[in-house]
């Protein structure tokens, strides 16, 4: 069923019929922390994803995880490190944990990515003022492509 | 859900001989050849839950940065210290007194007086910092203007404050009249703050010795403040490491010298009960 949805989105949007509509944060469904629909309609891509993950200014997951052969400096240790995390975990699963961790594992130091309210003191980015509208941190597409890398970390 | 659980604690374990730097490590902070600090002691009774042991942020610096706190000739905080000294001879005001009018010799007045602070003061009948009570000081008995609660002027007064104590444990005082304070700036410690939803517990408690990015997380003590800091070539008043730390969990900070602040720092500094006063120390 969600391979036949995704199948068809991924044909109306090759074709230009139509954009996809992102899922909105609030509209999200997760079932046991995971979430089995894609969030954007449109295939991740890996490389894109292996950038948003390494950059301090896009997902900066490397702040807290190591990925070897990324070859991203200094990343950190407060994480996991993410060898083989596409062998231990779905798709639905990884996509969940990105979008918020806090549902897999409670109280977790891991951020949500995808989330947009329910913060306290919520900043205006980094700049230590309040915030005025809030997006979330990755975009639906962003989610997406930091999910697929994820997927190409497998056990050996 | 279990199975993945035991999964990612299995990861976690894995990963940690990959790690190059970890715990604090093991120097001994010496200053001057005769000037020897307690960098490492038994967290105080009150931290009793949460940690065995309380370690200044030292411990978690690289070697080079980590000398330049041994001898005061290569410690650029010093030269700030100094000026403060210029500060406090300087007659300031409309009552005609400088600092060294009432309080003489720093030397002898302002022993020990950094350890204790933040502390009640009955007359004003609130907590005050260092700096609250220095600018206290400005305005009720020099009747002169308030230093910024962060300018330089401030830091090198409180270098040359914190000087005088040097090598003396911080003893805090967390009951009596300043509870109500010490319980609020507790509850602040553990906020998960800003987008990134991190408290100051979930970095400096649960990580610390952990790398975030290139940073090797500390126990984040406020025993060696002001700190001069490579990083901005200054020193650095506490309060402004406060609001940048909660400024990069994506937060909406507070003001320094504001009454969330003044509660955050009593409690903070009362994590550290026990440890050297090293101000100004040298940080990255
Ligand atoms: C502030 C730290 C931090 C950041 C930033 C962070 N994570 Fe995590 N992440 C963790 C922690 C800690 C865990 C382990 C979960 C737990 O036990 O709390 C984790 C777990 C995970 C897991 C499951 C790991 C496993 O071995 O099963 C994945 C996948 C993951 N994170 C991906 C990411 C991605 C992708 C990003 C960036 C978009 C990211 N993380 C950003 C701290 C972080
Ligand atoms: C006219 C007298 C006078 C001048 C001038 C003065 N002080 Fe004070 N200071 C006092 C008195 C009196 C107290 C104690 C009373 C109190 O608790 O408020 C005090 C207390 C202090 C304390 C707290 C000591 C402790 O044990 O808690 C500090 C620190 C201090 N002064 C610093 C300064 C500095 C720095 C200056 C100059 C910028 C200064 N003072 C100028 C009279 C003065
Ligand atoms: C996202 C992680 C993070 C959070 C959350 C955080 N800090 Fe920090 N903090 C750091 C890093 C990184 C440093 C620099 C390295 C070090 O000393 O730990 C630091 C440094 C400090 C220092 C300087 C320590 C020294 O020895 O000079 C203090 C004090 C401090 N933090 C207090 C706090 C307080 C109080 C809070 C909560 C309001 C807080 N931090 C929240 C990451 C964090």
């Amino acid at each position: 069923m969600r391979l036949s949805t995704l199948t068809l989105a991924a044909t109306l949007v090759a074709s230009g019929a139509f954009a996809a509509e992102p899922v909105a944060p609030a509209d999200v469904v997760y079932t046991d922390g995971a979430i089995e629909a894609s969030l954007s309609g449109t295939p991740g891509n890996p490389e894109e994803g292996a950038k948003a993950f390494a950059s301090r200014s896009i997902g900066n997951c490397v702040a807290c995880h190591e990925v070897t052969g990324l070859g991203a400096a200094f990343p950190g240790n407060v994480g996991p490190m993410l060898d083989g995390v596409g062998s231990r975990w779905s798709e639905a699963e990884l996509r969940g944990i990105v979008a918020n961790a806090k549902l897999m594992y409670e109280g977790t130091v891991m951020p949500s990515f995808y989330k947009v309210d329910g913060f306290i003191r919520p900043g205006n980015g980094y700049t230590g003022k309040a915030a005025e509208t809030i997006e979330p941190i990755l975009s639906a597409q962003q989610i997406e492509d930091v999910v697929a890398f994820l997927m190409t970390l497998k056990d050996e | 859900m279990k199975f993945k659980a035991m999964t990612a604690v299995a990861a976690l374990l894995l990963s940690v001989p990959a790690v190059t730097l970890a715990d604090p490590d093991g120097d001994s902070l010496v200053i001057n050849g005769e000037i020897e600090m307690i960098t490492e002691t038994a967290a105080p009774a009150h931290l009793s839950d949460a940690m065995d042991t309380i370690y200044s942020g030292w411990r978690f610096r690289e070697d080079e940065t980590q000398a330049l706190q041994l001898d005061d000739f290569d410690n650029p905080g010093m030269i700030f210290a100094d000026l403060g000294l210029d500060q406090w001879n300087k007659v300031e005001g409309e009552a005609g007194k400088s600092c060294a009018s009432c309080h003489d010799d720093v030397a002898e007045s302002m022993k020990g007086v950094r350890a204790t602070y933040p502390k009640w003061n009955e007359t004003a009948g609130e907590v005050r910092t260092l700096a609250m009570q220095i600018n206290g000081c400005r305005t009720e008995n020099m009747k002169a203007e308030p230093y910024k609660y962060t300018s330089g002027e401030m830091t090198n007064m409180e270098a040359l404050i914190s000087v005088q104590s040097r090598g003396m444990p911080v003893d805090v005082a967390i009951d009596g009249p300043v509870q109500a304070t010490w319980e609020a700036g507790k509850e602040m410690y553990y906020t998960r703050f800003g987008q990134l939803e991190l408290s100051c517990a979930n970095c400096h408690e649960q990580n610390y010795g952990n790398m975030i990015r290139a940073d090797h997380l500390s126990q984040g003590q406020i025993n060696g403040f002001p700190t001069y800091r490579l990083k901005n070539a200054k020193l650095n008043q506490v309060h402004d490491r406060f609001k940048g730390c909660i400024r990069d969990t994506r937060g909406h900070t507070f003001d320094p010298g504001s009454p969330e602040f003044v509660a955050l720092e009593l409690y903070v500094a009362s994590r550290g009960n026990g440890l050297s006063v090293e101000g100004p120390s040298v940080r990255n």
